[in-house]
């Protein structure tokens, strides 16, 4: 099996559950996915919600977040697209888990869910592209 | 998220229900943060939530440790399973109150 499907999504926190249905139904697919599909959603929510926690600050904004959901020799890959400040990739860490606080929980879970996270910068009119990787 | 608050002597019982994310964080904060300021023993019902990302641990983490500061706690009641899954990942099951 092999799909790619992509979709805008206003950077806001009220999007989240919007992305959410938007990878849930791309998930439900195929059964390959049935056991791991609850992580991956959190994992690309996570990574959605820093877009508009850290990218844009929390900030008002007309622009757009973009999601793509590609899976092909057997390996699943999200693709965010965004236009906020640029990632700085050396200050994304996972805080210490056993630092028990409010706060930098998400990607943590990012890094527990898949199999590889690459940070790059956009080489097309978006300025942040995050890759989200998962082997099946 | 939608919610539902009963009383029973010092305890508040907050039933929580739907999925929790950044986007309703301040409103299950605005519902929880006043019962524990106001020394009653929170239980939180999660049996009815059926997402919850880090900024709803966020919650959970900031209500006990408030709770705790004041002398009281804050209960985790019958956590749905994909909740519970979360809980687990960020390792709070021996720090927060479940029961």
């Amino acid at each position: 099996m092999t799909f790619s499907e992509s979709k805008e999504f206003s950077v806001h926190s009220s999007s989240l559950k919007e992305i959410r249905s938007f990878a849930r139904e791309v998930l439900a697919k195929d059964d390959i996915f049935k056991s791991s599909s609850d992580d991956v959603v959190l994992a690309l929510a996570e990574a959605a919600q820093n877009i508009v926690k850290h990218a844009y600050s929390g900030k008002e904004t007309s622009d757009s977040l973009k999601v793509e959901i590609s899976f092909d020799n057997n390996q699943l890959k999200i693709d965010l697209y965004d236009k906020g400040e640029p990632a700085i990739p050396s200050n994304i860490k996972p805080r210490n888990v056993n630092d028990i606080k409010p706060g930098g929980l998400g990607t943590f879970f990012i890094g527990q869910i898949m199999d590889e996270v690459v940070f790059k910068t956009a080489a097309t009119d978006w300025v942040n592209h995050l890759i989200l990787i998962k082997n099946y | 998220m939608s919610y539902k608050i009963t009383e029973d002597g010092n305890i508040a019982t907050v039933h929580l229900d739907g999925e929790i994310d950044m986007d309703v964080t301040e409103k299950a904060k605005e519902v929880i943060m006043p019962l524990i300021e106001s020394g009653k023993e929170v239980h939180l019902n999660l049996k009815e939530v059926q997402y919850m990302d880090s900024s709803g641990i966020s919650v959970l983490i900031e209500s006990h440790q408030k709770a705790a500061e004041l002398g009281n706690r804050v209960v985790l009641k019958e956590i749905s399973k994909s909740v519970l899954k979360v809980i687990m990942m960020a390792k709070l099951e021996q720090i927060l109150i479940i029961e």
